[in-house]
């Protein structure tokens, strides 16, 4: 049993460290987990919930909006760029993140081509970071159903 | 009614915080869901009360102040302190601040803005309005902390400042009516949640504030 503990764990903390060595997640995911403790267990997975439903809310928001036949609203496209931005920033998704940032700048240039680039781009993005996180989940619940504690991994 | 039994919050006299904690009662206003999750949970792990509104209309509700005369009862849910986003749509932030710092009851609340801009005009603009702070955003357990202790230390010297006032009005009285004796039936506690207490915190001026953030 302890073994298995002990083999998990390493597991766990490998892909967790290699999470942010890839640059998915950042500093601010850190700061989460900070507010994650007995009486609140699953704090980081709500949060990321509700990111990741904020993301395809503010993904079709975009995609409606540089759908215009016609003149595209940029500034309508730019609003949602900015949420998302915001949030991602709040959740330490640090691609998606750097995604929208990029995605901004074409928004104030009115470069559709960049735009259209960027929503295929965030879209893959933030489904590839829900994966990831599914598996650290999932590794977590692992590691409690073998009778262990998920350890604290240090990033640094 | 007994003089110096007066009080915003309940701090002992000697200041010592460390004896009772009182908890803030915070209002926060974000219009990303996510945000006011991420506030709510840094706040409440701070050992405060917390309320999230999504937008500043819906904060104008809370406190009444949106004219609609239905919210007066909510005057006994004190406000101790309004975190707010910046850039919302509607009322921004700083619309909400100066709203806030043109009532009469309410201007006394402190106001944090924050936001994931750090546009220096708009923080000069927030703190010359009123605002107690500036928070960048993404917001982090020690930015919270660091609130929460500002506020609380606000707090606790215009209750000095209060009670040393208060005790000097208690000498007049002494000097004035002849020696008093409890009443028994009247409760010493008075409700004063409303009312509207002289601030002798000083208002730091915007460059004084402003250094701080440099």
């Amino acid at each position: 049993m302890d073994a298995l503990v002990a083999q998990l764990q390493m597991q766990y903390r490998n892909y967790t460290v290699s999470l942010y060595q890839q640059g998915f997640l950042d500093d601010q995911f850190t700061e989460l987990k900070k507010l994650q403790d007995d009486a609140s267990p699953d704090f980081v997975a709500e949060v990321l919930s509700l990111f990741f439903e904020d993301c395809v809310k503010l993904i079709g928001n975009m995609a409606r909006a540089l759908d215009q036949t016609g003149t595209v609203d940029f500034s309508q496209v730019g609003a949602s760029v900015h949420q998302l931005k915001g949030s991602s920033s709040s959740v330490g998704a640090k691609r998606v993140k750097g995604l929208c940032i990029t995605f901004k700048e074409y928004c104030e240039a009115n470069n559709y081509e960049g735009c259209v680039r960027c929503l295929q781009q965030v879209d893959i993005e933030f489904k590839a970071l829900q994966t990831k996180l599914q598996d650290m989940f999932n590794l977590e619940k692992q590691i409690i159903q073998a009778g262990g504690k998920v350890p604290q991994v240090d990033i640094n | 009614m007994a003089v110096g039994e007066v009080m915003r919050m309940e701090i002992p006299s000697g200041g010592d915080m460390s004896v009772t904690s009182p908890e803030l009662h915070v209002l926060a206003v974000d219009d990303s869901i996510v945000d006011r999750k991420v506030i709510e949970r840094l706040l409440r792990i701070s050992a405060c009360k917390v309320t999230t509104v999504e937008s500043g209309a819906r904060a104008l509700q809370y406190l009444g102040l949106d004219g609609d005369k239905g919210a007066s009862g909510l005057k006994d849910l004190k406000v101790n302190l309004i975190v707010t986003d910046y850039s919302m749509p509607g009322l921004t932030g700083y619309d909400l601040l100066k709203k806030i710092k043109e009532s009469s009851v309410f201007r006394e609340i402190p106001v944090v803005i924050m936001s994931s801009e750090n546009i220096l005009p708009r923080i000069e603009q927030c703190l010359r309005e009123g605002a107690e702070d500036f928070l960048l955003k993404p917001v982090k357990l020690a930015d919270v902390k660091r609130i929460k202790e500002l506020i609380m230390r606000n707090e606790a010297e215009d209750c000095k400042t209060l009670s040393h006032s208060n005790k000097r009005k208690l000498a007049e009285y002494i000097d004035d009516a002849p020696s008093p004796s409890p009443s028994p039936s009247s409760s010493t506690h008075d409700d004063s949640s409303a009312k509207d207490f002289p601030s002798s915190k000083q208002m730091k001026s915007a460059d004084e504030k402003f250094s701080s953030l440099l």
